[in-house]
């Protein structure tokens, strides 16, 4: 439109006493469609986003033929047992002696196994986690996480044996 | 006396500011979203102290879900095609390039050898709709995971393969058990268990060492 000043639109006619106006249109525009629109865009995007990107946890296990060897190498002073019961149950012992079986949780696992540390040799510390039936794969994960936590170098996963489950089970059952 | 006559101002802010800041959210958000592939297992993953990104490429997944049905997924449609090529060969599937494509798109299976046909016939939205029974897996021998696993490893002949195991809190260790030996008979020993991030305890050894690293830069 009429946005430079002094447009000669009136050419030819005689009287020209002044410059015609320009009307001043207003440069606002509406951007009200256009913000709704951003703010419903934000509200899908942080719905949709995944803030905490999963980790991954390594776990490198034995060949299979290795593990009774390996087992038998382990000193009495440093073998510490630990086996996931049902429930969320802890049971550990100290040694090779399955019937010197105690009962813990989560909580209190962190505590004997940063002690254990402490008073053995590393070099002869060996932590054999042994998961029950009843175990959940929470309760792996968190006694591998165990590991991590007090930065135990040597562990292993084997299955339990009959005795250790019964004595696990009795126990669980006396404590109920 | 004349009344004073307030001038009335429009009751308009000056909203740019904020506009300006919604839309550099939004920018922000739009770049940082990754979308989480589709899955037919609901898996909550429990927590863990590792710090390990999970590999983004060359990812074989074996999920499992509180009902111990087990599912596979694969990340890269090229390899996807070799793996069910070999697999409707060694196991005599009956699968025809249709169903092959269609094995191609979709991003997990869990049923059995006997229903892969049935299944890939189907519409996508049938095949969501459909509840799958899992992968058996539950002999010493690893069952049919066995196979996948097997010609999953075959397909990428060498290059390196990443095996992830993702189970759900509450699967039971057995169920897990199974996936495990199914990788070990085919002599894999390195997995990645995928976890999801958690800080170290203070006052751990762990802690301890990871501050020190801190402390260092």
């Amino acid at each position: 439109m009429a946005s430079i000043e002094g447009g000669g639109d009136d050419g030819g006619h005689g009287k020209k006493t002044g410059v015609k106006k320009a009307k001043k249109l207003s440069t606002r525009v509406d951007m009200t469609p256009m913000v709704d629109l951003g703010f419903l865009l934000i509200t899908f995007f942080i719905f949709t986003t995944t803030t905490a990107l999963p980790t991954a946890m390594k776990l490198y296990l034995p060949k299979d033929v290795d593990t009774p060897e390996e087992q038998n190498k382990v000193k009495e002073s440093g073998a510490f047992t630990i086996l996931l019961g049902g429930s969320d149950n802890v049971f550990y012992y100290e040694g090779l002696d399955p019937t010197q079986l105690k009962a813990t949780n989560f909580k209190g696992i962190r505590d004997e196994i940063l002690r254990k540390k402490k008073s053995t040799n590393p070099e002869d510390l060996v932590m054999i986690i042994k998961p029950s039936e009843e175990a959940t794969y929470k309760n792996t994960v968190d006694i591998l996480d165990e590991m991590t936590i007090a930065e135990i170098k040597r562990y292993a996963m084997v299955d339990i044996s009959p005795d250790e489950y019964a004595l696990v089970k009795a126990t669980e059952a006396a404590n109920k | 006396m004349p009344s004073v006559k307030i001038k009335k101002h429009a009751p308009e802010n000056d909203m740019t500011p904020m506009v300006d800041l919604a839309f550099l959210i939004l920018a922000f958000f739009m770049l940082a979203t990754k979308f989480k592939p589709e899955e037919a297992a609901d898996v909550k993953i429990p927590s863990s102290v590792s710090s390990d990104a999970v590999p983004e490429k060359d990812v074989f997944t074996v999920s499992v879900d509180k009902d111990a049905r087990i599912f596979v997924s694969m990340d890269n449609p090229e390899f996807r095609q070799v793996l069910i090529e070999n697999l409707n060969k060694t196991r005599n599937l009956g699968l025809g390039p249709a169903e092959i494509k269609a094995f191609i798109n979709i991003s997990s299976v869990g049923v059995p050898f006997s229903q892969l046909k049935s299944l890939l016939s189907l519409t996508p939205e049938q095949q969501k709709a459909l509840k799958q029974p899992g992968i058996p897996a539950a002999d010493s021998t690893g069952g049919e995971l066995y196979y996948w696993v097997r010609d999953a490893l075959v397909a990428y002949s060498g290059r390196k393969l990443n095996l992830c195991i993702k189970a759900d809190n509450n699967t039971k260790y057995p169920a897990y058990k199974n996936v495990l030996n199914a990788f070990k008979k085919n002599d894999q020993n390195k997995f990645l268990l995928i976890t999801a991030p958690e800080d170290a305890p203070s006052g751990s050894p762990l802690f301890e060492t990871r501050q020190k690293q801190v402390d260092k830069k």
